[in-house]
């Protein structure tokens, strides 16, 4: 349910660029979906649509598209890169949850198949965020 | 490219009356420890208080006010427990008691996410115990929390007062408030610190006496209440206190 959270803030972002651009008619929003948050995205579509409606703003639930995005991860000291689906697999499951919640936990949990280092980038595939809002003046 | 989260962060944060950053540029002045009691202190005074610990390297206040077995709540985000009447966020929830090696870029992302899902509610005050140094996740938490005020800490050595003026240089250049200077862990009957700042228009809150029992009420808040760093603490603060509670 922390989902909701997440949806709200993107809600809200949406309600200030409409006011921050005067925009009349919202075409397009991009959301981008990274892997390694491991959002539900049947519920974070459901919370986008809820959290809309409370809003009230003249956006159309249709409008608003949701794309996931596969994360990987990249070793600072041996420069190997991989993906959080081959680590994702062996995972604790509760180990799994707290890099729900914040991403970042991944340094907590997770090594370098390579050379074992816990010093790596998220290169990709973080969390949500928007690529973009279209929409007309 | 937009960042969701950074845009949600004031409406989560709407319901506290006040926000006070307990910082301190050096470590091992009991930065944590006076953010702790702190919050003990107002919790008992009857303010509505939460406890974030943003000292993501090195988180303490669990291990000061003995918080073991909590978990947030899943409500629409993150409610945090309650213990001792404080409502406690700190990132051992998710980390448990393993290390966790986060570069800057990292850290800043784990407190705009903490700032993001933790739903706080009505408080009168939230203390924060922040990291030491001044460091670019301190320079976040400025950008991202409009509303705080510093409490300064520091102990008579001098290197600790050397790099404290630094810090207090940098919040007065970004016009943040400051309440004062509270100086920790003093083992002269006079403190010579007021001579020390004197070129700083910051208050001295007071000082608190180098408490060798505290170390044996760590982990137990009911004995922290009873030690005379306590005692010292809740007599400095009872005007913050009442500020806080009639705000």
């Amino acid at each position: 349910m922390h989902e909701w959270a997440l949806a709200e803030s993107v809600i809200c972002t949406i309600s200030d660029e409409i006011n921050k651009n005067n925009l009349s008619r919202i075409s397009r929003v991009t959301l981008k979906i990274g892997e390694l948050q491991q959002i539900d995205i049947e519920i974070f579509r459901f919370a986008i649509d809820t959290v809309l409606e409370s809003y009230e703003l003249a956006v159309d639930k249709a409008s608003i598209v949701l794309e996931t995005e596969p994360c990987t991860l990249k070793c600072n000291t041996c420069e190997s890169e991989w993906s959080f689906k081959e680590h994702m697999r062996k995972m604790q499951e509760d180990d799994a949850e707290a890099i729900h919640f914040i991403p970042e936990i991944a340094h907590t949990y997770i090594r370098c198949p390579s050379c074992g280092s816990p010093d790596f980038n998220i290169r990709k595939g973080r969390g949500v965020w928007i690529e973009s809002i279209e929409g007309e003046v | 490219m937009i960042d969701p989260r950074l845009h949600i962060i004031s409406k989560r944060l709407g319901g506290i009356k006040r926000i006070i950053a307990v910082s301190g540029s050096k470590g091992g002045i009991g930065k944590s420890t006076v953010a702790s009691a702190l919050a003990l202190c107002m919790a008992k005074n009857g303010c509505r208080t939460g406890l974030l610990d943003l000292d993501l390297s090195g988180p303490s206040t669990h291990v000061i006010l003995g918080a073991e077995g909590l978990y947030p709540k899943e409500d629409k985000g993150l409610v945090p427990p309650e213990i001792h009447g404080i409502k406690y966020m700190s990132i051992i929830y998710f980390s448990g008691n393993n290390p966790s090696p986060l570069r800057g870029q990292d850290i800043s992302n784990i407190i705009i996410e903490l700032l993001t899902i933790t739903i706080w509610g009505q408080l009168d005050v939230l203390i924060l115990d922040m990291p030491p140094g001044i460091s670019d996740s301190i320079l976040d938490i400025i950008r991202l929390i409009k509303r705080m005020e510093f409490l300064v800490v520091t102990t008579p050595s001098k290197i600790a007062i050397d790099v404290m003026k630094k810090e207090l240089r940098i919040l007065v250049e970004l016009n943040i408030p400051v309440i004062g200077i509270l100086e920790n862990m003093r083992t002269k009957e006079f403190s010579a610190l007021p001579d020390k700042i004197s070129d700083l228009s910051i208050p001295l809150l007071g000082s608190i006496n180098l408490d060798e029992s505290i170390e044996d009420a760590m982990g137990n808040a009911d004995k922290l209440i009873k030690t005379v760093f306590f005692g010292q603490l809740e007599k400095l603060f009872i005007e913050q206190i009442k500020d806080s509670r009639y705000a």
